[in-house]
């Protein structure tokens, strides 16, 4: 094994690290964190989170950032909704909903390769485009009441394992595939970390590029089904700064937002750590004023971190 | 190729070139610093679309769209500038574009042992899972030579490829390329060092300003012949090295270490004085002169300003004591590529043209007119973008920044670089003036003629140690390389 994956080795468990030892100051701290159901409900709740981030994941080493997701939860929900509602069997919406997320990240994907704007102007674009798509879509009312079979998409549960939960764990494992083993993983480094060198070298860096917003709001489509399921509800307001969420727990895992460097094991810790940490807040009752600072406190603490960590190699 | 045009903003970078290669030759293309060398070959491997002309293959007229089509017919080219992906790694780099494996996945094993034999046929030692950013420039050069050898290729292009590399490796490299072109491999080399032309070259191609001057056979003409066509007028090409009587002592190195790469380095420059750094690879050459301009902390010892120590806490303490480092990676390291001419060369400046933080810009632009009319920087003027000058014109844009800082020693890793040999010539007479004027210079260069043609002393390097210091004039060839081995002389 070589010293830099040994450092990347030792980034991730310091984050692991992070992620129990908070666990451990809230078993420490109240009694309610540390039982079975406590520990679903959170692992449940960040699933949305988590799948998203995935996305962001790829997005982020590609180089680039999409601020739609969000915007893209709410309209790909509200699509799959109304389709349930004129009557579509669920494997069709769940499909509408999941294509319209990935058609809105192949739009995103096709403004920043073949129009050439900055990824943060075509998505901040798309982030208001697709809310208000949403809200004309259903007149600003929220769609909801769906069958119950529907609905086992969040409520149901496999050998006690939540539905979302094993969900978020299937995406991420095929994600690690991907990045690690694949071409297309590759290659979503190699733009990331020397966009021209990957060019002259014959990677179709358009496509690739396209491809990976795309993902992203596919993964997008996926986590609004999961919403919609626990809500029994699809609104068209929903997923409001879930961008941000989703670049948090990005960060947090260790992914550079300069691109090239991170993955996606760094991404779920990411992401369980702001969910532990708002399971906990809540539990101990801290007030949601609060819990906005403390949350923003750990992000910038744990990049602060990291950076210190790097600075530290360099003298 | 036939009558290549190609434009950029503002200037004429090619005007109708021709250049014909043989199978199983070394052509070599000869040219000043913004010739159109390296934009004629980016055209041939697709990375360039070209205005005007054609391409021709075994005959076949070709177009050649892009990087990756130009694979397929089998060019392959090493550009100037190093293009790797740095957090891949060196297997990773290497494979990129063309990753062994089916249906999309990567058969990582096949890809390392590829690696691992590909370097190996190089002769040089580099673990195929390092990430290539960790490496030293002279090894990513090599990762880039064993890229370039995917497949058959039927050209290879190599753009300055041993303007990083010392003795070593250039011999691994030459040797390489004679087993290719016995194999009928056409070979076009762009090099500014005369003596690697003549010694590796067939036939040649000189190109000035965008137009082709002549084609001959290299035992036709005579290095001397081959400079004049090149700069269009005469140019006495040696080093002329005139030395003054050094004066006080400037910059004194004592027991400098670092972990891993120097171990009790001590020397010391006087006024006046060219301090040659000869070493191989890997020898902590850069590495000291890193430490000396606060670029990285020392573990022991100390570097003393006039006497005075330096309080090493970054770059800036050195520079306000007067310390300048020119350093070997202009693209990463000593330029920023976004901003312009101007704004290049004033940066270090910027404290003295400044007046309550206003950027006094008439004395900016005279600043940067100064120098680029004393180095002859080919810009299409100050307001043009350093990354879009040719490599060579780069190299001298980092200089003139340091020139206009008006320091006390220049730390000059590398500092002729990339440069034609009229403009070699015109930094030594540079380096002449500067000592003149009672400034010190710290050279690390790794051609040898130029090590002791130009320094008063040298100091060789081995291992991070000091292994020898010797006075340049009575000095050979053999002894440096003999004490830069690490073997008694
Ligand atoms: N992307 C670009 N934009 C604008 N001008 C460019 C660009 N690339 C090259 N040029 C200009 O084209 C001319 C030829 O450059 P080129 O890089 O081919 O020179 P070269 O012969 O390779 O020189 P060197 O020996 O310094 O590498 C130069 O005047 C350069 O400034
Ligand atoms: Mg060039």
């Amino acid at each position: 094994m070589s010293l830099a994956s040994l450092k990347r080795q030792g980034r991730e468990l310091g984050t692991l690290g992070g992620l129990l030892a908070l666990g451990l100051l809230l078993t420490a701290l109240t009694p309610h964190f540390l039982t079975v159901s406590n520990l679903l409900n959170v692992m449940e709740q960040t699933s949305i989170n988590a799948v998203i981030a995935v996305g962001m994941t790829f997005v982020i080493l590609s180089g680039g950032i999409d601020l739609s997701v969000g915007s893209l939860v709410a309209l790909s929900g509200v699509v799959m909704a109304s389709a349930l509602h004129a009557g579509a069997p669920i494997p069709v919406a769940l499909l509408a909903g999941l294509l319209t997320g990935a058609f809105c990240g192949l739009v995103n994907g096709s403004l920043v390769t073949l129009g050439r704007l900055p990824p943060f102007i075509a998505t901040l674009g798309m982030m208001s485009v697709a809310r208000g798509a949403a809200l004309l879509f259903t007149d600003g009312r929220p769609v909801s009441g769906f069958d119950a079979s529907f609905r086992s998409l969040a409520t149901g549960r496999v050998l006690l394992v939540p539905v979302p939960v094993l969900i978020t764990l299937a995406v991420y494992a095929v994600a690690h595939l991907v990045l690690t083993r694949t071409r297309f993983g590759r290659y979503v480094y190699a733009i990331g970390g020397n966009e021209e060198a990957s060019r002259l070298s014959g990677v179709p860096v358009r496509f690739h590029k396209t491809m990976v917003y795309a993902l992203s709001g596919l993964v997008s489509g996926l986590a609004a089904a999961v919403l919609t399921a626990r809500l029994n509800s699809a609104q068209p307001i929903a997923g409001m700064m879930y961008e941000l969420d989703a670049i948090a727990a990005t960060v947090i895992g260790g992914t550079s937002l300069l691109g090239g460097q991170g993955r996606v094991s760094g991404t779920l810790i990411g992401a369980l750590i702001m969910g532990v940490l708002r399971n906990g807040l809540n539990l101990l009752g801290i007030s949601s004023f609060l819990q906005q600072v403390v949350i923003g406190l750990v992000i910038v603490g744990a990049v602060l971190f990291d950076s210190l960590l790097k600075t530290g190699e360099r003298r | 190729m036939r009558g290549i045009r190609k434009s950029f903003p503002g200037v004429v970078a090619l005007d109708g070139v021709s250049l014909e290669v043989r199978a199983g030759e070394v052509h070599v293309l000869l040219g000043e610093n913004g010739a159109g060398k390296s934009t004629l070959m980016k055209i041939l491997s697709g990375a360039l679309a070209k205005d005007d002309g054609e391409i021709l293959l075994g005959g076949e007229p070709v177009s050649i769209p892009g990087p990756r089509e130009a694979h397929e017919r089998g060019i392959r080219i090493i550009y100037q500038e190093l293009n790797l992906v740095p957090h891949l790694s060196v297997a990773e780099n290497i494979a990129l574009g063309r990753e062994p494996g089916r249906l999309g996945w990567v058969d990582r094993r096949a890809q390392d042992h590829e690696a691992r034999q590909r370097l190996g046929r190089l002769g040089v030692e580099i673990d195929p899972r390092a990430p290539v950013g960790e490496l030293g420039v002279a090894r990513q050069q090599m990762v880039e030579v064993a890229k370039a050898l995917e497949g058959e290729p039927r050209i290879i292009v190599m753009d300055e490829p041993t303007s990083a590399l010392t003795t070593t490796e250039i011999h691994e490299l030459f040797a390489t390329i004679e087993r290719l072109t016995a194999r009928g491999v056409a070979v076009v080399y762009i090099s500014h060092r005369m003596e690697e032309v003549t010694r590796i070259g067939h036939r040649v191609t000189v190109l000035r300003d965008g137009r082709h001057v002549t084609t001959r056979a290299i035992s036709e003409v005579t290095v001397a012949e081959l400079v004049k066509l090149m700069a269009g007028r005469e140019v006495t090409e040696h080093f002329p090295r005139r030395r003054t009587p050094p004066g006080e002592e400037v910059l004194r190195a004592e027991g400098l270490s670092r972990a891993g790469v120097l171990h009790d380095v001590s020397f010391t420059l006087r006024r006046g004085e060219v301090l040659g750094v000869a070493g191989l690879m890997g020898a902590g050459r850069t590495e000291l002169a890193r430490v000396l301009a606060g670029a990285d902390r020392p573990d022991a010892g100390r570097v003393l300003v006039q006497g005075r120590p330096l309080a090493a806490r970054g770059p800036k303490d050195a520079i306000e004591r007067g310390l300048a480092l020119l350093p070997e990676d202009r693209k990463t390291q000593g330029l920023v590529l976004g901003l312009s001419v101007r704004a290049n060369v004033a940066l270090p400046s910027l404290p003295r043209l400044a007046k309550l933080g206003v950027v006094d810009e008439a004395g900016e632009s005279e600043l940067a007119q100064r120098q680029t009319d004393d180095l002859r920087i080919r810009t299409t003027g100050l307001a043009q973008l350093v990354g879009q000058l040719s490599g060579g014109n780069q190299q001298k844009v980092v200089l003139g920044k340091w020139l206009a800082a008006d320091v006390d020693v220049l730390l000059m890793d590398e500092p002729t670089r990339g440069i034609d040999v009229a403009a070699k010539v015109e930094i030594y007479e540079l380096m002449n003036r500067l000592t003149a004027q009672g400034k010190a210079i710290l050279m690390i260069s790794s051609e040898l003629p130029e090590v002791l043609g130009m320094s008063d002393r040298i100091l060789v390097l081995a291992r991070g140690r000091v292994a020898a210091e010797l006075q340049a004039r009575g000095a050979t060839q053999e002894q440096v390389l003999a004490a830069a081995l690490g073997q008694a002389s």
